[in-house]
């Protein structure tokens, strides 16, 4: 057992648990954050996307030592006060879902990339995007709301 | 969906087979309540000879019109991703007239909604949409009634907008659904068809409307089964057989056995490991010691078409027209070719899950399925319990496909659920997801065609293997055709492990193979492809579309291969007729085929959300993009070799062509299926571009890079 303590969607979390445990079942069991979906398991699909420190992770491969004093940032925080962050609002404008397991994935890993890049060229999207699968096949909605969501933020998130 | 309604008491419902509505209304509170069928009984009347019992004659879903003059639509159909959550809303506040957003969907709970089949078959809006227009009708003309005597005018005079009756002589003169509703238990039974809206009066129908479940998506609220958490509940890992067939010989559980707050069930071969987390019930399935005894059938996915011949029963007859001899001979060419199909995995990003909690003599089971209202009796069965002491309720599912339509996990959830004494969550691994899918069967298509030398097809002599007849019987005027169906789409004892519907069942591969075949006709024809099945059609809906495609593509005629990479391909589906035309660039060194642009076009009838059944059609295309070019289930012996999306590629980002979609404007005939047909012709249009752009023709699916090289080197 290990004492981790970390931000979570920014508020300070102090846990007891095994440092070996994935940071997913922590975030869907111990702390009952569901937004974040279980894909694969073996980092392939995206669908589990955190940010750690502004970096997009996959949750299922992410140990929970390895998460010690860090920021984590999961679907449940990223809406403010109240208001979708503009990346969701293009999703829902965009019907860029239809399912919506992979959802919170695709817009954490937008999130991520749009801090690096934020004014990114269709090419660049997809690049980005490639390692988080869909199966409703909404890709190309999901492209055309992150295009949209990078114009309105303007290089701000 | 309906988290206010979970905590209702509904052990007082003495039903037999399902819930009695009178008492459902005595607990669900005051209102007017419309209760109604399916119009289209026939539907029902296969089901139940088709799984030999008796099914309620009841009512088919209702709608509650509140004493805050708000709707709620129960129905027993269920929301995957296909968008029926805002089209029926859609149909419902129309033919009210209330706001769209004043109508809430209950959906796919056995408790609440009435008896459903299932979600699949694009059955929703063709069969269900209708009915659910009629009883938004005679709610209206309820309300109408009610509003009369209230406010002492003549229904004549009477009129309705946005929840409100009113007078039309003075519109002053008016008062809501609400009041109407207020203190009111009404309940009516829908038993003649009313009239409904005409497309001209609509005001919500037919227009585009956004998904109404897109906020909860967008901001993680949306409850998956697997969100489901109950207090005292226990993750359970099962162990599986690592092959199809494979015999339990020996197990070790004592390291398993260790692992801190384990509990294990070993019943027979049915062993299972259940934890408060789940990943550390993985942990202790991992530490099982457990010695198979594996079958050698020596079955893989390279002889298995062999195999399936072999095992072949005797073919139907289930379409016929002519005389096939006189149509061979007046063929000036004779075609016969063989098509192959290998076997496609649902993957849906959420794995089968499910959640069951007894108590008492109550089953409760949260659930990805598709089927809950069949789920209900399997769970009653395994249990040995009436049918009516279980409820199942499906949250959001991701995704389904026809896949969630087989019901193990939850069976094996009620099962540990039973063991345990606490409630159990069981959520498939993507392993176990590949592993204990129902596949799209393989299969085989054989076809022998004739031309004379006007380029009309004389000799069309079709059999169909383990796909199906579904898109089978072709539409194309040809004086003389048979179809010969051996086996069903899905089912069988010949396949090597489950197979099942897998979205548009058989019409992929049936449409892949005639589709393919036309094409090889009028190459040899020399007559371009458009134009070759324009001289062959009859159907005025096929040439329209064929046309609206090809105007929107920019279609220049050519005979193939004419090096520009252009495919074209039609079918129906779902009483949807379709056509797309692809453009592909095939690398020669690599084989890797990159599809640039598809442009799509159906004629769908009513398109009740133009939005929703856009999307669909683009899901479609990029979906079927999959089992055009790389999903191929690979196996030996009963094992799945493919377990994860490592090596069973679906289609990514960078596989996306420029897609484009037309809808024909057909408001006046009756809505048809949008969630299946335009996927039926992804493998035939980019098998035609492929040809047209290197004339190489493939015989099978996937069309992956070995396979493209190879009939590179042929050609």
């Amino acid at each position: 057992m290990a004492d981790i303590k970390f931000k979570l969607n920014g508020k300070q979390v102090q846990l007891e648990v095994d440092g070996d445990r994935r940071l997913l079942w922590v975030l869907r069991t111990d702390l009952g954050l569901t937004g974040t979906k279980y894909g694969c398991g073996e980092s392939f699909c995206g669908s589990c996307t955190v940010l750690i420190d502004n970096e997009d992770v996959r949750s299922c491969q992410t140990s929970m030592k390895d998460v010690q004093g860090k920021e984590v940032m999961t679907i449940e925080g990223l809406e403010k006060n109240g208001k979708l962050h503009p990346l969701q609002s293009a999703f829902v404008e965009h019907d860029a879902l239809q399912c919506g397991y992979c959802t919170p994935g695709m817009i954490l890993t937008a999130y991520s990339f749009l801090k690096k890049n934020p004014k990114p060229s269709h090419s660049d999207i997809i690049k980005e995007m490639d390692d988080n699968l869909c199966r409703c096949g909404a890709h190309q909605r999901i492209i055309s709301a992150i295009e949209s969501a990078s114009k309105k933020m303007e290089g701000g998130l | 969906m309906n988290e206010e309604l979970l905590d209702l008491d509904f052990k007082d419902n003495q039903s037999e087979t399902l819930i009695d509505r009178r008492e459902f209304i005595k607990i669900a509170g005051t209102g007017i309540y419309i209760l109604f069928t399916l119009w289209d009984t026939s539907v029902f009347a296969q089901e139940r000879q088709r799984r030999g019992q008796n099914l309620p004659a009841d009512f088919n879903a209702f709608l509650k019109i509140g004493e805050d003059g708000k709707v709620t639509c129960f129905t027993g159909k269920i929301e995957m991703g296909q968008g029926i959550i805002t089209s029926l809303a859609q149909e419902l506040a129309d033919e009210l007239d209330v706001k769209f957003e004043n109508v809430k969907m209950v959906m796919g709970d056995t408790d609440l909604c009435p008896w459903d089949m299932g979600t699949f078959g694009s059955m929703s809006t063709r069969f269900f949409g209708p009915a659910l227009r009629a009883a938004g009708a005679e709610g209206r003309r309820v309300l109408i009634e009610l509003a009369s005597q209230q406010l002492k005018v003549p229904m004549k005079y009477l009129s309705t907008e946005n929840g409100i009756v009113f007078d039309t002589r003075n519109r002053k003169n008016k008062i809501s659904y609400a009041m109407l509703a207020k203190g009111k238990k009404i309940e009516r039974h829908l038993k003649e068809k009313p009239e409904v809206k005409k497309p001209s009066e609509f005001k919500i129908i037919g227009k585009p409307e956004n998904r109404r479940d897109a906020y909860e998506k967008v901001t993680g609220k949306a409850k998956y089964t697997g969100d489901i958490q109950l207090p005292g509940m226990l993750y359970a890992k099962i162990l599986r057989s690592p092959v199809h067939g494979a015999k339990l010989v020996d197990v070790d559980l004592s390291e398993a056995k260790k692992v801190d707050g384990i509990q294990v069930i070993h019943e027979g071969d049915f062993i299972a490991l259940l934890h408060k987390y789940p990943d550390v019930a993985e942990i202790a399935l991992s530490k099982v010691k457990a010695k198979f005894d594996k079958p050698k059938t020596g079955i893989n996915d390279k002889n298995i078409f062999d195999h399936l011949l072999k095992s072949a029963s005797n073919g139907e007859v289930v379409a016929k027209a002519g005389d096939l001899k006189k149509g061979e001979g007046e063929a000036e060419n004779i075609f016969e070719e063989t098509y192959l199909d290998g076997y496609k995995a649902h993957s849906p990003m959420e794995p089968h899950t499910a959640v069951a909690k007894i108590e008492g003599d109550k089953v409760t089971v949260w659930a990805s399925t598709q089927t809950p209202f069949p789920a209900k009796d399997e769970v009653a069965k395994e249990l040995s319990i009436p049918s009516k002491n279980v409820r199942i309720i499906p949250p959001f599912l991701g995704g389904g496909f026809g896949g969630k339509s087989r019901n193990n996990q939850i069976i094996e959830a009620v099962r540990l659920a039973k063991l345990t004494g606490k409630p159990v969550q069981v959520a498939w691994t993507r392993e176990e997801e590949f592993y204990n899918d129902s596949f799209r069967p393989a299969a085989i298509v054989k076809i022998k065609s004739g031309i004379n030398g006007k380029g009309k097809i004389t000799l069309w002599d079709y059999h169909v293997y383990y796909a199906g007849e579904r898109g089978a019987p072709v539409f194309y005027d040809i004086p003389n055709n048979s179809t010969t169906v051996y086996g069903s789409g899905w089912g069988g004892n010949a396949h090597p492990f489950a197979t099942g519907a897998w979205r548009a069942p058989g019409n992929n591969t049936n449409t892949f193979a005639r589709e393919s075949q036309i094409d090889i006709m009028a190459a040899k024809a020399k007559i371009d492809p458009l134009e070759f099945r324009l001289r062959n059609l009859n159907d005025k809906k096929m040439i329209n579309v064929l046309k609206a495609a090809a105007e929107k593509f920019g279609w220049k005629p050519a005979a193939a291969p004419s090096g520009r990479g252009f495919g074209i391909a039609c079918g129906t589906d779902a009483g949807t007729t379709v056509a797309a035309i692809a453009e592909v660039k095939v690398n020669k060194q690599t084989g890797d085929v990159q599809v640039k642009r598809v442009v799509c076009a159906q004629d769908m009838g009513l398109a009740v959300n133009p939005e929703g059944a856009t999307i669909q059609m683009e899901g479609c295309i990029t979906m079927g993009l999959g089992y055009a070019l790389k999903e191929d289930i690979h196996f030996r012996d009963g094992e799945i070799l493919d377990l994860n999306f490592d090596t069973y590629e679906i289609p990514r980002f960078s596989w996306l062509p420029k897609i484009e979609t037309i809808i024909i404007d057909n408001k006046n005939a009756p809505p048809q299926g949008g969630g299946e047909p335009a996927i039926i012709l992804m493998g035939a249009v980019v098998a035609n571009a492929i040809f047209d752009a290197t004339g190489a023709r493939l015989f099978q699916l996937p069309m992956n890079p070995e396979r493209v090289k190879q009939a590179l080197n042929k050609n």
